[in-house]
């Protein structure tokens, strides 16, 4: 080390040439304003959507499910296959051409039901990929995470799986969209329902998932059921993905509670419903009444994996296959001709949701999203499955029916694992954006 | 202050890494690797390598719990966006010192003991941490939703010196958002004069007292040499570095979540640094960039793009190929990831540096043989 000295000249020296390579690369930042929005696609010959859903982690089975929708979603646009819902949708702008002429290719990224990871691939997709709307999360944290980094990226969100109230309301976005419902219609729809099913005296134990979709469940069921005269006895939060519940549902065994409220989803739903079941909890008697569990946002894809311990269990659901309308029986029937099987909400919902921003390109004859946005808003659409749904400008949330289901005691298939208890109609579970609060933002 | 000079050999090494770092959006095109989030993902975990390996490389003590810097470094710097300016400056400032704060408080109770003990109480600590983020701290880490900067949130200096910004916040310096290019410049500068300060730490009599530590601890202490301050101060340097690449990734992205403090997240940055070469100035760089590289990349191929890519192959032979390679990308890239670690920690024990080595050697001896 004799040699060295750090000597003013020698730093000089460095930083200058540290100077000089720093300057030197800037002239090639391209300029981001050089196009009118992000991503133009320009006059090329196709358009590329971003499918984001999670491949792995606690909702992957849902992922799976949205892909194989999406993959759908894209084959109908380009006029292949059946057509699914594009026959049956109404108003339907959509061509069976592509969207604009112009044919539809998609990348698709892992979530992995984390924030980090699903910003991660939908910057990529944005970025590199070029892709002109980015759609998916099978988790309310992931979906608020992608949406408020599309609002930045000057890019449409057309949220999937996502049934926090938070994702349209406090941080609902100009550019985020959501055909999902959310727990505030969950609670309204549900409500009414275990009233006349276990009564008006109650005392309710919740363990929820602890990120902003179950705060945001717990806080509705809590609503709705206190509004009756149900007592809370107690509410935990349970990390996302714990895979082992046994240690949160042994307190409830002595809590004095005769309900267990279970606001978990995925995974996480099959195995604590699994383990509630087999501590017995069922079988329990508390003070001359039988011991309910009650699983607030019920998916066909959990009951599969929760087999037996489904039946007779409450819930609420954005759409089941069982479903008998028009538009629901074309996408069983192209879904099941593709893959051998029904699909689940969280197909439903995917599908709807690249369907409907299709058809919101053609109808405003052009892929800026500040028009695209314009077409969604107020937009009446019917023949998705739903029944009558309006897209609502001021919180981009649509309105429709919701279903409250029940675990089938009997079931004729596999499949046919939810019995629809009640088809709760739009007027019941609207309530007045303010509600809600946030802010949507402008556009670009 | 005849310590730090640097030998002409090291500011050709600088100025060459500078070129390379720099020009990066035009050479990494080719490879589908030169858009900004990736690029930046590239500076951030690469100074992250550089700073671990400060601890890891020189002084051969192995931390399991460096993920707890990066997430501490993330959240100051939020808090910074939220309450004082959406400046980065005072955040990258915040997130490095309150990281090196955290440094010396785990490293003076871990580096009490050596060898594996060591490792499991980084590692206990940085779990500690992640577990904290997730419930009792909630107030300040908002749990699995992660926390974010929001439109409302007080910003005394922004509001001070009437700055405004339109539509979310986003860091910047002073007017320049901090995302896409600038961001990577931003990151990739800090990079530069992090391996800069790695360089002369390398060079100079401390990093030589930090080598002799790991070729014989004790032999030092029967000098009466005292060790333990050294390495507590290699590891709150490296702990800094931590911070501060922490700092950057809230920096290019206004948003922390506590899967940045999980175990895993420690762990690629060991995996990363002995990928590169361990020890070595430019190892843990590459390291970082191959991970990262994969990890975007690779597991972005799915079953159509494969199909697309042998398309080249007659139907069957395509379809047979493509059933072959699907298993090992995509979702499946971890595993190329684990058999690519086995074959450079069995075959090139110096990491990929040393595979350069000899790669050049190679070159260099073949004009010889011939002229012989």
């Amino acid at each position: 080390m004799s040699q060295s000295t750090f000597t003013r000249r020698g730093l000089l020296r460095s930083s200058a040439a540290l100077g000089a390579a720093g300057v030197a690369p800037s002239f090639f930042v391209r300029d981001a304003w050089a196009q009118d929005f992000t991503n133009n696609p320009g006059n090329g010959s196709s358009v590329t959507l971003g499918f984001n859903v999670p491949q792995s982690g606690a909702y992957a089975d849902e992922g799976a499910d949205e892909l194989r929708a999406y993959t759908l979603a894209v084959k109908h646009l380009n006029g292949e296959g059946d057509g699914g819902m594009l026959n049956t949708m109404k108003p339907l702008s959509l061509k069976g051409n592509g969207v604009l002429g112009k044919e539809v290719k998609f990348v698709t990224g892992d979530t992995q039901t984390k924030s980090d990871a699903a910003r991660a691939s939908a910057k990529r997709m944005i970025e590199k990929d070029g892709a002109i709307m980015i759609t998916g999360g099978s988790s309310s944290g992931v979906a608020i995470a992608v949406q408020s980094l599309c609002q930045e990226a000057g890019v449409i969100f057309m949220a999937g799986l996502t049934h926090s109230n938070d994702t349209t309301g406090k941080d609902k976005r100009k550019y985020g969209f959501r055909h999902f419902f959310n727990t505030e219609m969950t609670g309204a729809s549900l409500g009414p329902v275990l009233e006349s099913n276990f009564g008006k005296d109650r005392n309710a134990y919740h363990l929820t998932a602890d990120y902003t979709w179950g705060w945001s469940q717990e806080g509705s069921i809590k609503k709705y059921t206190e509004a009756l005269g149900w007592n809370t006895t107690a509410a935990v939060r349970t990390p996302l993905g714990a895979g082992d519940f046994s240690q949160y549902i042994t307190p409830v065994l002595n809590s004095g509670a005769d309900v267990l409220v279970l606001n978990h989803y995925g995974k996480d739903m099959v195995n604590s419903l699994t383990q509630a079941v087999q501590f017995g909890l069922r079988d329990k008697n508390v003070g001359g009444k039988d011991f309910q569990i009650v699983v607030p946002l019920f998916s066909r894809l959990m009951a599969q994996g929760a087999g037996e311990n489904i039946k007779g269990i409450f819930g609420s659901t954005n759409w089941n296959w069982s479903l008998t309308d028009e538009g629901s029986a074309a996408f069983v029937k192209s879904f099941g001709a593709e893959y051998g099987f029904p699909p689940s909400q969280a197909a439903h919902t995917t599908y709807c949701q690249a369907i409907l921003y299709a058809n919101a390109c053609e109808m405003a004859g052009t892929f800026n999203p500040c028009e695209v946005i314009t077409a969604l808003e107020g937009f009446k659409f019917d023949g998705m499955g739903n029944g009558a749904t309006e897209y609502r400008a001021s919180d981009h949330q649509c309105f429709k029916d919701v279903l409250v289901v029940r675990g089938n005691e009997n079931p004729s298939s596999q499949f046919d694992l939810l019995e629809v208890v009640q088809e709760v109609p739009r007027s019941q579970v609207e309530y007045d954006p303010s509600l809600l609060g946030g802010e949507l933002g402008n556009c670009a | 202050m005849k310590m730090f000079k640097l030998s002409s050999k090291d500011m050709m090494l600088m100025l060459v890494l500078s070129a390379a770092v720099l020009t990066m959006p035009i050479w990494l095109v080719p490879f589908g690797a030169g858009y900004p989030d990736l690029m930046q993902k590239f500076a951030i975990f690469g100074l992250f390598a550089v700073g671990f390996n400060i601890l890891f490389g020189l002084t051969g003590y192995l931390s399991f719990g460096h993920a707890a810097f990066l997430g501490v470094g993330s959240y100051t710097a939020i808090w910074s966006f939220k309450l004082l300016s959406m400046n980065v400056l005072p955040a990258v400032m915040l997130g490095t010192i309150v990281a090196g704060l955290f440094a010396v408080l785990i490293g003076y109770v871990s580096l009490r003991r050596t060898g594996i003990y060591f490792s499991i109480l980084t590692l206990a600590f940085a779990q500690m941490c992640y577990n904290l983020a997730y419930s009792v701290l909630t107030p300040i880490t908002n749990g699995e939703t992660g926390l974010r900067v929001l439109r409302d949130d007080p910003r005394v200096l922004d509001n001070m010196f009437g700055v405004v910004q339109e539509g979310s916040p986003v860091g910047s310096l002073f007017g320049v958002n901090m995302q896409g290019y600038p961001g990577f410049y931003f990151c990739a500068v800090m990079l530069l004069i992090g391996f800069f300060i790695s360089l002369l730490i390398f060079r100079s009599p401390f990093g030589m007292k930090l080598i002799a530590i790991k070729s014989n601890q004790n032999r030092m202490r029967y000098t009466g040499f005292n060790t333990r301050p050294y390495l507590l101060i290699a590891f709150v340097i490296s702990g800094m570095y931590a911070g501060l690449s922490g700092t950057l990734m809230a920096v290019t992205d206004p948003l922390a979540g506590a899967e940045r403090m999980q175990w895993t997240a420690s762990g690629e940055v060991v995996l990363m640094t002995i990928l590169g070469g361990m020890g070595t100035l430019t190892g843990p760089l590459f390291g970082a960039v191959l991970i990262k590289y994969f990890e975007n990349i690779f597991s972005a191929f799915n079953e159509s793009s494969l199909l697309e890519i042998f398309s080249f192959l007659p139907e069957p032979l395509q379809h047979f190929v493509v059933t072959i390679v699907h298993p090992f990308v995509g979702e499946g890239w971890h595993l190329t990831l684990g058999a690519l670690f086995m074959i450079i920690v069995i075959f090139l024990p110096g990491g990929l540096v040393e595979g350069f080595g000899r790669l050049s050697k190679k070159f260099k001896s073949k004009p010889t043989q011939k002229s012989e």
